[in-house]
């Protein structure tokens, strides 16, 4: 705790510049976690307060169902007018802190073609990264061959951080989900 | 003044009962799990490791909120404790007659136990740490395999959950870890690992694609009946939960 105290600290400076109004308690801002994206810039969670994110888990060494969560974040974004669409951010955060380091993260980018502008990619330490499924409802198990078991959903985040919605549909739209998107993006912030 | 400043210190010993935990080496090695580590049959691999010899008591959870505010009920984030967190204490600062002080804490969250652990420079211990730990009796490492022990663990789950939980401070096990079959359930750092279970490749039904992976976990040692039931419990709870049996023990790397 003592190492995050400073991580929380600086949250709360930019929470109390960005935002006047105190976190919920039910977001999962509440949690300190230091973020590292595709560009190596360094992010807590919290500083994505703001902007509704659509926030999935995965790893890039994933053959499975791995590539299709990006694909399924890809085509829920899609499916969004663009005004809804300018108003959201994506947000992966790997499984894998080991394999996935910022060059890593980088190139599967690059190979899947990820505007860097709209996606963020994103490792944290592992202690971080199991912190960050439970908050979220994932969960996740490393396999003896390196490979993870792990749920698949896709996670709605109004601007405040609280989860708003969540699909297990991968591969396939879910227009429940998109139409919970439009819903939080069109909601007053009080 | 020397006996003034060696009270001083003698009190702040006691005013901070984190410090005097007690943790013991365990040597790890391979080990059978009922989880085999790949889903099919593979031993899981366990480094040597330290274990808190008992739970973590409300005594000890109250000084760790008093010097850690925002854990107290009153203040922690709802998405980090649910709403029954601690509420078997007589006030956010206070133990009161319904939580004794050496009775181990239970109505913690996964998110409130692990930050107890870092308080004290440790973390909560791996499933397979924990089960490689509660698998010794009072001589042998590995008691799995005797009926008439397996017996005795499984009498605990009847015991109704309703009665006051006893003192921790049970007898020590082979390697000298205490309360680990007979007390509480006890919070894992890997709890959300343990049934991820579907296997991605069956495709066709959506829902077999809520998990990702490369193989269905089948469960072993099915006799061991009291260990498949933690496994259940822990299985079934979200990090914000807490309930009346559940609390936790830290562990740290050798």
């Amino acid at each position: 705790m003592k190492r995050l105290l400073p991580l929380f600290a600086m949250f709360l400076l930019l929470g109390s510049a960005r935002a006047a109004t105190p976190l919920p308690g039910d977001s999962v801002y509440n949690l300190p976690v230091q973020l590292t994206d595709q560009d190596g810039r360094r992010q807590t969670l919290a500083e994505r307060r703001g902007r509704p994110q659509l926030v999935t888990m995965f790893y890039t060494s994933c053959q499975m169902v791995c590539p299709m969560i990006i694909d399924s974040l890809r085509l829920t974004r899609n499916a969004l007018d663009p005004a809804t669409r300018a108003r959201i951010d994506l947000l992966a955060v790997s499984f894998d802190p080991a394999k996935d380091d910022v060059a890593t993260l980088k190139s599967y980018a690059q190979k899947r073609k990820l505007d860097p502008r709209i996606w963020t990619l994103a490792r944290a330490e592992p202690a971080q990264v199991r912190q960050l499924s439970g908050v979220l409802g994932l969960q996740y198990r490393q396999l003896p061959d390196g490979e993870f078991n792990h749920s698949s959903e896709l996670i709605l985040l109004d601007a405040d951080g609280r989860i708003a919605a969540r699909t297990t549909r991968i591969g396939k739209l879910d227009p429940g989900f998109v139409e919970a998107i439009r819903k939080v993006v069109a909601q007053p912030r009080g | 003044m020397r006996a003034r400043l060696a009270l001083a210190w003698l009190g702040l010993m006691l005013a901070l009962p984190a410090a005097a935990a007690d943790y013991v080496a365990l040597p790890g090695g391979s080990f059978s799990s009922v989880l085999p580590a790949d889903g099919k049959a593979a031993a899981a691999q366990v480094a040597p490791f330290r274990l808190r010899t008992e739970p973590v008591t409300n005594a000890e959870f109250l000084a760790f909120v008093k010097t850690h505010p925002q854990w107290r009920r009153d203040q922690v984030a709802k998405i980090l404790a649910d709403e029954r967190y601690l509420t078997h204490w007589a006030a956010a600062g206070a133990l009161g007659e319904g939580a004794l002080p050496n009775q181990p804490v239970t109505r913690v969250s996964w998110f409130a136990a692990q930050a107890y652990c870092e308080s004290e420079q440790a973390r909560l211990p791996s499933w397979y740490e924990w089960e490689y730990a509660a698998a010794a009796d009072a001589t042998r490492r590995d008691a799995r395999a005797d009926p008439a022990w397996r017996e005795s663990i499984l009498g605990w789950y009847s015991r109704p959950s309703s009665k006051a939980l006893p003192d921790i401070g049970g007898a020590p096990n082979a390697y000298g870890v205490r309360d680990l079959n007979n007390l509480v359930w006890e919070w894992v750092d890997d709890f959300n690992a343990l049934m991820v279970a579907s296997d991605s490749r069956e495709q066709g039904d959506p829902d077999l694609l809520k998990f990702c992976g490369a193989g269905a976990i089948s469960l072993q040692e099915k006799e061991n009946y009291a260990v498949l039931m933690r496994i259940a419990m822990l299985s079934a709870l979200k990090a914000a939960d807490t309930t009346n049996n559940m609390g936790f023990r830290c562990a740290k790397p050798e």
